[in-house]
C-alpha cells in the first residue's frame, strides 16, 4: 500500500464531441483557447477535453457550443487527459473503453442532431411520441399462424 | 435544477442533453471523479478498491459477487440523489460480463424501486424519432423542473 496523492483536485474534465459539418475539432480548439484563461484543453480526433474549475470550464464551454449548439456534444469525465492509469501513452497501446461514444456518435447522434434543430419549429405543447419500449409488439401466434397457413400451399 | 439519473451511466447523449436541458445529468464519470480525486492509501489507486465493495453493501446483499457490490459503491449513491430518471432500453453496448450485467438489473430496479419519475426509452433510428426523442426528453426535464 502506498499513500495517493490526487492531482488536479476540485477540478471537472469534460468531453466535447464535434459533429459539426462546417467546423473541425480544430478551429474549435483555437476558439476554446481564445477564451481558455488557464483552462486545459486537450484536442483529439473527435473534439476536446475540457479541465479545469468548474466555472472556467463552463464560460468555455458555453464560447465552443455558441458556434454550433446542435452538434457540439458534452459530457463529464472522471480521470483528467493523460492520467498514467488511462491514458494509452503509459499503457502500451490503445486503450479500452469508447464503446459506447463509438455506437452514440456513429448511428446515434446524427437524429439526435435534426432533434434538436426540429425542437425549435415544434409547436409548444406537442406531445412527444418517442421510441419506447414499452410500445414495442411482438409477433402474436395467431398472426403467425396466418402466415404460416398462407405459405403452406 | 434537478438531478437526473442516466442509464447507461456513461450516454454522451443523454448526459448532454439533460445538462444543455438545466437539469444535473447523474452519470458514472461523477462517481468516479469522486474517487480518483480523494486522496488515500491504495495500491495501485484505480476506482474500485476493497473498500468499495463494502460500501455495496448498503445496495446488495453480502453472498452478492463483490464485482457487483463494487459497481453499485458508484452507482448506489448517485440514485439516492436523482430526483428523477432517464432510462435507454436498448442500448447493447452496456452488454458486459456478469459483474456489469447483474449490476445493470440491480440499477433499473433500484430505480424504479425509489419511485421517482422515470422516462423509459429506446435510443432513435431515424430523424423523426431523433425528434421525438430530444421533443419526450426536454418535455420530461420540463415537468421535472416544475416539480424540484
Amino acid at each position: 500500500m502506498k499513500e495517493y496523492q490526487p492531482k488536479y483536485v476540485g477540478t471537472v474534465t469534460k468531453y466535447v464531441f464535434i459533429e459539426s459539418p462546417e467546423m473541425t475539432p480544430t478551429d474549435f480548439a483555437i476558439k476554446a483557447y481564445e477564451v481558455s484563461d488557464g483552462v486545459m484543453i486537450k484536442e483529439t480526433c473527435f473534439g476536446l477535453q475540457i479541465t479545469g474549475m468548474p466555472d472556467e470550464v463552463d464560460r468555455v464551454l458555453e464560447r465552443i457550443r455558441s458556434f454550433d449548439p446542435e452538434h457540439v456534444f458534452v459530457k463529464d469525465r472522471g480521470f483528467p487527459p493523460g492520467d498514467e492509469r488511462r491514458c494509452r501513452a503509459n499503457l502500451g497501446g490503445a486503450r479500452p473503453g469508447y464503446f459506447g461514444h463509438e455506437y452514440e456518435v456513429n448511428y446515434v447522434i446524427r437524429s439526435i442532431s435534426h432533434g434538436l434543430s426540429a425542437l425549435k419549429a415544434r409547436e409548444p405543447g406537442t406531445e412527444a411520441d418517442p421510441p419506447s419500449p414499452v410500445k414495442k409488439t411482438y409477433l402474436d401466434t395467431t398472426s403467425l399462424k396466418k402466415i404460416i397457413e398462407r405459405m403452406e400451399p | 435544477m434537478a438531478n437526473v439519473f442516466i442509464y447507461p451511466a456513461t450516454s454522451l447523449i443523454l448526459s448532454d442533453l439533460v445538462a444543455r436541458f438545466g437539469h444535473k445529468p447523474l452519470g458514472s464519470a461523477l462517481s468516479v471523479r469522486e474517487h480518483i480525486q480523494t486522496a488515500g492509501f491504495d495500491s495501485p489507486p484505480l476506482q474500485i478498491t476493497p473498500e468499495d465493495a463494502k460500501k455495496g453493501l448498503k445496495y446488495a446483499a453480502v453472498e452478492v459477487p463483490s464485482g457487483v457490490r463494487g459497481r453499485m459503491s458508484l452507482y448506489g449513491p448517485l440514485i439516492e440523489a436523482a430526483e428523477g430518471a432517464i432510462i435507454v432500453n436498448d442500448a447493447d453496448y452496456a452488454f458486459g460480463c456478469m459483474g456489469c450485467a447483474r449490476t445493470n438489473e440491480l440499477i433499473m430496479f433500484l430505480v424504479r424501486q425509489r419511485g421517482i419519475p422515470v422516462l423509459d426509452l429506446n435510443y432513435p433510428a431515424n430523424e423523426k424519432e431523433g425528434e421525438e426523442f430530444v421533443a419526450a426528453i426536454k418535455s420530461f426535464l420540463d415537468t421535472l423542473g416544475e416539480t424540484a
